[in-house]
């Protein structure tokens, strides 16, 4: 209560609403007790802000009631009187609204056609390295007439009118004339023909082959073949370390080609561990290419790429080599094939490594 | 100078809280804002609120007395809803390379500032009513807001005489003190 009662006495005394005889009696005692003053000067400022307050308040309520009244009489319109945007917008509808059409079938247009070529693509995320070899039937035979006039060396291995449908490579794993090859290459070949770096051409005959682990071997069936003394380079059952480097040999063109690059990982295309990964540009001819490490040892057979990523390519590891082997074996009479495990060119300098293998690379044609 | 007269009238008239006076400058001025903070990335809504802080700032002004305006209120009006609309565009962290319009302007940095003051200040009185409740918030804002006598209030609120409202009043009165100061202290802090 006495509280109550002391602000009541401050605030009077502030609004001077005190008497005289009060007011001096209340200034002795702002005076004498500072707590007293404390509570005036507060309250002063306190009264003062409430004042404002609610001046503001009032001054508000009457700003909106104005406002309120000023757009039920029409005076002020609450749009934008002056937005050249919107002024801009209603003078040329039509023509918005025909730009807005043909921006409509344009972007529909584009977007079928985005849809419909991406779709292709999209579903074909590894691409097989196998070459089309795309060689005008016409051309192919007057090539092979021309040659027949020239020179009597070169006996066509196929019939005049045939004209490949793939191509890829294959290299030899045994001196008598046994190729592997990807499965992909030689599937849908009646005739398989293998041409060496010196353009001779022997007939083949596919005696394996496996499209799961995408393997074939090819046996050379030509009395033109002279068997090899031996192979310069070995295979390597336990494949390669990461960063190593590799290089590889392969006949994406009519020529060989030589190409370099190292081993990025273990494993192939969503952790598949039939594959492991290389970094190396490859392209489609390139399938069934050996890949050797440094010391000329394959380690493994190119046979797919993918196609979003850049220079991301597969190969089938040496190990899956033996094991197809191991697994011909079993059911042809090539018992007598023996890989060869060590690699007679290990400490020749690159040039001279590729001078002894090239030989032993072919380009695999399927007729 | 009949024109000057004029304003001067009007701004006389505002001081006073005069409804005619505040009805013109309304109706003078609130186009020419809107069309500012429409065309520099506002809404209707903002050109509102920053319409009627400009008038209270004229209010203000015009009520302390020593208020020389030596330009046209329609300069005025516009220098202080640009500034005004700049800084919340900043707050708002919208960058305005240049907000068009008029060229003439007049500096009124002094007047935003204070206006930002008053306008924090406005909040926590605010604030601290919210906080307040009922019947307290409505007893206060009819004394000091709306200025009824106690007789009144207490016929209004239901309380038997002027005395009783009063203590009533008192009691509220502390509560927000209180709550004011409580606030004040930490938005100081």
């Amino acid at each position: 209560m006495e509280e109550l009662q002391m602000l009541d006495a401050v605030e009077r005394y502030i609004r001077g609403q005190m008497n005289s005889q009060e007011k001096e009696y209340f200034e002795q005692l702002r005076k004498s007790n500072p707590e007293v003053d404390q509570l005036v000067v507060a309250h002063t400022m306190f009264l003062n802000q409430l004042n404002k307050y609610g001046e503001q308040k009032n001054f508000k309520a009457v700003l909106n009631e104005v406002h309120h009244d000023l757009v039920e009489a029409g005076e002020i319109k609450e749009k934008a009187p002056q937005a050249k945007v919107f002024d801009l917008f209603r003078r040329n509808k039509k023509v918005w609204a025909v730009a807005a059409c043909i921006a409509g079938v344009t972007a529909l247009a584009i977007a079928g056609m985005v849809s419909y070529y991406t779709q292709k693509t999209n579903t074909l995320v590894l691409e097989n390295l196998s070459r089309q070899i795309k060689q005008d039937m016409a051309k192919t035979k007057r090539e092979v007439r021309n040659e027949l006039n020239d020179t009597k060396k070169a006996i066509p291995k196929i019939p005049e009118t045939a004209v490949p449908i793939s191509g890829g490579t294959g290299f030899l794993i045994d001196v008598k004339g046994f190729i592997v090859t990807n499965a992909h290459v030689v599937n849908d070949a009646t005739n398989v023909v293998v041409q060496n770096n010196k353009q001779q051409e022997y007939r083949a005959k596919t005696v394996y082959i496996n499209p799961v682990t995408d393997i074939a071997i090819l046996k050379i069936v030509d009395e033109d073949f002279k068997s090899f003394p031996s192979l310069p380079y070995g295979i390597k059952k336990t494949g390669a370390d990461l960063g190593e480097q590799l290089f590889t040999l392969g006949y994406p063109r009519d020529e060989i080609v030589y190409n370099e690059g190292y081993m990025s990982a273990k494993t192939g295309y969503k952790g598949d561990t039939m594959y492991c990964q290389i970094g190396i540009s490859a392209n489609p001819g390139n399938s069934g290419g050996p890949v050797f490490n440094k010391n000329g040892e394959v380690i493994g057979m190119i046979n797919t790429r993918q196609l979003q990523a850049e220079g991301v390519v597969f190969a089938v590891t040496a190990k899956n080599i033996f094991r197809s082997l191991e697994d011909a074996r079993k059911d042809t009479a090539f018992g007598n094939v023996k890989l060869n495990s060590n690699s007679s060119i290990k400490n020749l300098d690159r040039t001279q490594q590729v001078k002894k293998i090239e030989d032993c690379v072919f380009m695999v044609k399927s007729y | 100078m009949k024109s000057e007269l004029n304003e001067n009238a009007l701004l006389e008239g505002l001081a006073q809280n005069d409804r005619l006076a505040i009805e013109t400058l309304y109706r003078q001025h609130y186009k020419m804002v809107q069309a500012l903070i429409i065309n520099n990335q506002g809404t209707i809504d903002d050109a509102r609120d920053i319409f009627q802080e400009t008038m209270i700032v004229l209010y203000e002004k015009a009520k302390s007395g020593n208020f020389e305006l030596n330009c046209q209120i329609k300069t005025y009006v516009y220098s202080v809803s640009r500034r005004l609309w700049l800084k919340r565009l900043q707050q708002l962290q919208k960058y305005v390379p240049n907000v068009n319009g008029m060229d003439e302007i007049v500096p009124v940095e002094e007047e935003v500032e204070l206006a930002e003051q008053r306008n924090a200040d406005f909040q926590l009185m605010e604030k601290a009513m919210m906080n307040l409740g009922e019947p307290c918030k409505s007893l206060l804002e009819a004394f000091y807001v709306q200025k009824k006598s106690m007789t009144e209030i207490a016929g209004n609120f239901g309380y038997t005489n002027a005395d009783n409202a009063k203590n009533q009043k008192y009691k509220c009165l502390m509560r927000l003190k209180k709550i004011f100061f409580a606030q004040y202290k930490n938005e100081s802090a």
